[in-house]
């Protein structure tokens, strides 16, 4: 089945954004365009490096590195699985597609500390790197913690006011959140279990009492609940919308929050297990507390006017439809979860990508300020409009293929109230989206000024990441074999195949 | 009842110099006084130890030796310990050592500021 | 071992050259420790007897894993430390740099006699030869320092005294000194009401000397008021010699689970220690000045090393002993860089350390890596020793330590990330930076960069010092699985 073999290219996938800020650093601000360079360079050296693993993940031979043993019995290993492929891969692709627009951005909005920035930046794809390779609890740990350090100062690079509130409030939930996880994983040690991930869950043949289990769960859960924004943890997540839009785009659409939402795979799939999880009725109360932040979510986001708040939301109410998705304990939804994952990403960075755009460009942050735009930007709000469809879950888009998955999973395992609150907050989506499309192209401007489309180096990645969620729809296996890779984890996971529905290879 | 404590007599009156010479070095405010507290409170202790290292009807622990022969019994329990009187020997050096230091602090203290008072020197080194 | 103990002694001389001599002292006394530890990984534990009088008559003295550890890092962190506070000795000893070095020796000395002493009168003579340094180093303040000075050898002496107290209960009902010894005898019968009222006090003497709540009292007015180059001495190895005394009496002199079964010192170590880790951290928070916030760190930090002694288990005291390290570089790096910024500025206050991350990056740098290990992140040593902490709680069915390492996690960020927030994230102006400022790219007004050339960073020997402290941190971190298990484990036997 599963094989692994001993190689450093997992090591050299996390150390790589590591060694781009530390160039980054060294090059400074005299150099600012070589500066800007090293990331872009190092992405697309990052992701080769993650995809020259690729076939042999599919093939089921996993690449494992093991560092140094950090703690006696427990080492720091890194194993590249198709669940980290996964998200390694989504992080590093977009990252060369972040580094550019970054640049653009952070140019445009004349920023401060640009070097400080990029360090940071980089530092975080080497902390995701390495959330996504963790072969163990203790490993996951270290690197989660290593990631709301690395993001902090991200949060609270504007320095204002509003800035350093917004980056408190961010340590003080994901330290909570830390926190958790380290007496979870100290826990489940002192049981004399090995923290070592299993598909299947390595609690799975253990015995522990349900008092026990229901208390790793608590601990586990909350802790990577908090960087999934699952309510009632989610207050975090709006307030950091201060940050530079980069930032928001990147971490707060993929690194950060899709490390959160990885870990609930993590724990769920590979520590719990679903067996357990049916045993204990666990799984109720995660999906419950989903399909509430969904809707809520959703809800909420139709409120809000300021545009990147509005998205806020909707990520919060996305990444509860991957938790829902591995909660339900089924193959299928766990390939649709893991899709959405996919798919999520690419799709909320589109709309991100834009709002700054336009914020960079036309100094307008809110909704009701957009009438028109979308003749003066034109590939802007297109890009806009592909990702709002994606987001409404309209066929043949990313997020129309693993909304499907997600809703047969929910009927796989007869559950099918959850089909109706995937269906419900697609329409939500389509609330809070089509409005601004409509807005945008449908209305005249009010401005006098005529606005022309934003810095290249904005525009390209957002028309680029606005296809791919077109594309990934219809061919979900290409670049990087997604599809694959996801179907892999579920098979691993369950013991049980994923049926194909169209869609090539 | 009085037998008893006469008989640890010793031991009861460590107590009580325990019992003042903390009251000395928290009760009073003269840094002084506090220190005279202190060298009560250590006393006692040496007192504690001496009064263990007694035994009835023992004497000092001396030999005396001539050309080779031992003149005094050897049993050991006819002698006193000896081995606390060393280690008082010790523990004074040490009370006068810190004594020593204290008495140079106040001296100190009292040059700047005339006053050896605890309540008013914080006021004037605020 | 011997070494280790004579030279600091002979060092102490009268002279300008002071600081060469006093750093060729500790220079050596931390070669020395080294060594030890290596001829005792590779040979088992060393023993010396004083004068070639064997126990109980005469004076042993032992080097196991756990004592060659503790010295190894005693001497250490003491090198570094002076080495980086030159200058402040300078300034602030003046004229008298020669005594004053003759008493940073003495300090030294006693501490590592404590250490390295196999007989439990050796260890008060010891303790009170550093004691009585340490009370004239702080007292060198002047002002304030001189009632701290003061205050601290009040209670220091009593706490030495309650030890001695105790150490006579003992004599008297075991016969012995020795340390060994006393553990034989005692294992036999040890249900002796003098036992036990001697366990207590020399666990109330001792707990004064660690700061252990409610008997801190002395702490914070003596790290806040000594003189730069003591406090940042004293912080990080003195009390930890106290602790390691504690340490050494749970495992060489009591017989096991004496201290749990029939005394309930373990349980009042461990309720104690709880209450000081909170107190401690509580209390920092609100104060004002660095040296004073880093005290009361101090005490919390330091309630952390006695619950871990208080569980009583290998575990526990694994976490204890490795919080022993772990302190010590933390809080020496930290003391080491508030010092550095004393040193050029004059800044005390935390809310003057605004911008300061620029002006200092080494510096600030250091201080970073050290905040961030006490506020246990990985894969820094703060974080080890509260993952074995947490560990030994879960494994004692303590729930509550647990909660209250994991919490103090959370309150010791607060107060600590205070500094680097506005060492980093404020400008040196009062008006915040936006996005839109000068175009030069760089975002920095005139003001800021007027300031800026002002600023300078700490001078090499006090920042190499620092940032090596800093460094440790992590690397001691990732290094710590070596430490446990070659050290700390097979030294618990």
């Amino acid at each position: 089945m599963i094989e692994t073999y001993s190689s450093i290219t997992p090591l050299i996938a996390v150390l790589l954004p590591v060694a781009a800020a530390l160039l980054v650093l060294l090059t400074g601000e005299r150099f600012r365009n070589l500066r800007d360079s090293w990331s872009t360079i190092a992405a697309l050296v990052m992701v080769a490096v993650v995809a020259s693993m690729l076939p042999d993940v599919l093939d089921g031979r996993v690449p494992q590195t093991t560092i140094i043993e950090i703690s006696p019995g427990i080492d720091i290993m890194l194993r590249a699985d198709s669940a980290g492929m996964i998200f390694a891969l989504l992080a590093s692709s977009l990252w060369v597609l972040a580094s550019v627009y970054a640049v653009g951005y952070m140019r445009a909005e004349h920023e401060h500390k640009q070097t400080r920035f990029f360090v940071a930046y980089a530092l975080s794809l080497g902390a995701a790197a390495g959330v996504a390779f963790s072969a163990n609890l203790l490993t996951f740990v270290l690197f989660y913690e290593l990631l709301t350090l690395v993001t902090f100062p991200l949060v609270t690079h504007r320095e204002t006011e509003a800035a350093i509130v917004a980056g408190r409030k961010y340590l003080t939930y994901t330290l909570s959140g830390g926190l958790m996880l380290i007496g979870g994983t100290a826990w489940v040690h002192m049981l004399g279990i090995d923290g070592t991930f299993v598909a299947g869950g390595l609690m799975a043949d253990e015995s522990i009492s349900k008092a026990t289990a229901w208390g790793l769960l608590a601990l586990l859960m909350v802790g990577v609940g908090v960087k999934s924004a699952v309510m009632p943890l989610h207050g975090w997540l709006p307030s950091a919308m201060v940050a530079p839009t980069p930032v928001s785009a990147l971490l707060h659409a993929v690194a950060v929050v899709k490390a959160g939402v990885f870990g609930v795979v993590r724990m769920i799939v590979f520590v719990f297990g679903a067996e357990l999880l049916r045993e204990m009725d666990a799984w109720q109360v995660i999906a419950v507390l989903a399909a509430a932040t969904l809707l809520i979510g959703s809800m909420l986001a139709l409120r809000h006017d300021n545009l990147k708040r509005r998205l806020a939301y909707s990520t919060i109410s996305h990444l509860s439809y991957i938790v829902l998705g591995v909660a339900l304990l089924g193959p299928i939804a766990l390939t649709g979860a893991l899709l959405h994952i996919v798919g999520h990403g690419v799709t909320k960075i589109t709309l991100f990508f834009v709002a700054g755009a336009i914020n960079a460009h036309t100094h307008k942050e809110n909704v009701s300020q957009l009438d028109g735009i979308g003749r003066q930007m034109p590939i802007t709000m297109g890009a806009f409009t592909l990702a709002a469809l994606s987001m409404a879950g309209v066929p043949p888009f990313v997020l129309f293929t693993s909304k499907f998955y997600l809703g047969w999973g929910a009927a796989e395992v007869d559950q099918q109230i959850f089909m109706v609150v995937y269906l419900v907050s697609g329409v939500l989506a389509a609330g809070y989206l089509f409005p601004v499309v409509y807005r945008a192209f449908g209305k005249r401007s009010p401005d006098h000024v005529a606005y022309s489309e934003a810095d290249m180096r904005m525009v390209v990645p957002l028309a680029i990441t606005g296809i791919l969620a077109l594309v990934l729809g219809i061919v979900p296996n290409l670049p990087f074999s997604f599809f694959d890779l996801a179907s892999e984890v579920a098979r691993t996971a369950f013991d049980q195949g994923i049926p194909i529905t169209g869609g090539a290879q | 009842m009085i037998d008893e404590i006469a008989a640890r007599f010793p031991y009861w009156a460590s107590g009580v110099l325990i019992a003042v010479g903390l009251y000395g070095m928290i009760g009073k405010r003269s840094l002084v006084k506090k220190l005279i507290g202190m060298n009560i409170f250590q006393s006692a202790i040496i007192l504690f130890f001496i009064a263990g290292s007694m035994r009835d009807g023992a004497t000092l622990p001396i030999l005396l030796i001539e050309d080779g022969h031992i003149l005094t019994p050897v049993d050991p329990e006819l002698y006193v310990n000896p081995l606390p009187h060393v280690l008082m020997l010790t523990a004074i050096v040490v009370s006068v050592a810190i004594t020593g230091v204290a008495l140079a602090f106040l001296i100190r203290i009292y040059r700047e500021y005339q006053d050896l008072d605890e309540e008013s020197l914080l006021k004037k080194v605020r | 071992m011997l070494a280790a103990l004579i030279v600091p002694v002979v060092a102490r001389l009268r002279y300008e050259l002071g600081f060469i001599l006093a750093l060729a002292g500790v220079g050596l006394s931390a070669a020395a420790s080294i060594w030890s530890l290596v001829y005792v990984l590779d040979n088992g534990t060393m023993h010396y007897n004083l004068g070639g009088w064997a126990p109980p008559v005469g004076i042993e003295y032992v080097v196991d894993l756990i004592s060659a550890f503790v010295a190894v890092i005693v001497t250490s962190v003491a090198t570094l430390v002076i080495i980086g506070t030159r200058r402040w000795a300078d300034r602030e000893a003046g004229d008298r740099l020669g005594s004053f070095y003759g008493l940073v020796m003495l300090l030294i000395t006693g501490l590592v006699g404590m250490v390295v002493t196999g007989d439990l009168f050796n260890l008060f003579v010891f303790l009170e030869i550093s004691s009585l340094a340490a009370y004239a180093l702080v007292f060198l303040g002047g002002g304030r320092a001189m009632l701290a000075g003061f205050r601290y050898l009040i209670l220091g002496s009593v706490g030495g005294s309650f030890y001695m107290l105790g150490v006579g209960f003992l004599y008297f009902s075991t016969g012995t000194l020795n340390m060994g010894e006393m553990k034989d005898i005692l294992t036999d019968d040890a249900t002796a009401r003098s036992v036990q009222a001697g366990a207590a006090f020399i666990f109330a003497g001792l707990g004064l000397k660690m700061a252990l709540v409610p008997m801190h009292l002395w702490l914070p007015d003596a790290y806040t008021f000594a003189p730069s180059s003591v406090n940042t001495l004293i912080a990080p190895i003195m009390t930890k010699v106290g602790a390691y005394a504690m340490i050494r009496m749970f495992l060489s002199v009591f017989p096991d689970g004496y201290l749990k079964d029939v005394v309930p010192i373990g349980d009042a170590l461990l309720v104690l220690g709880l209450i000081g880790i909170i107190f401690g951290s509580v209390a920092a928070m609100s104060q004002k000045d660095i040296r004073r916030m880093l005290a009361y760190s101090s005490i919390s930090q330091l309630a952390l090393i006695a619950v871990g002694v208080g569980l009583g288990t290998p575990l526990g005291l694994v976490a204890a002993l490795l919080h022993i390290m772990n302190h010590a570089v933390m809080k020496a790096t930290l003391f080491m860089a508030a010092a550095s910024v004393r040193f050029t500025s004059g800044i005390t206050q935390v809310a003057d350390f605004t911008g300061l991350g620029r002006r200092m990056p080494f510096t600030m740098g250091a201080f970073t890596l050290g905040a961030l290990a006490m506020v246990g992140i990985p894969p820094a040593t703060g974080f080890f020793s509260k993952w074995y902490a947490v560990q030994a709680g879960i494994e004692s069915s303590q729930w509550i330590v647990v909660a209250v390492v994991l919490v103090s996690s959370l309150l010791t960020a607060v107060y600590l990330f205070r500094i680097l927030e506005s060492a980093y994230l404020h400008p040196l102006q009062p008006e915040p930076s936006h996005g839109h400022d000068v175009p030069d790219g760089f975002g920095e007004t005139e003001q800021e960069l007027a300031l800026e050339a002002q600023a300078r960073e700490a001078p090499l020997d006090m920042a190499i010092p620092t940032v090596v402290l800093g460094l440790s941190t992590v690397v001691l971190g990732v290094l710590n699985a070596v430490i446990v298990i070659n050290i700390l484990e097979p030294g618990i036997v």
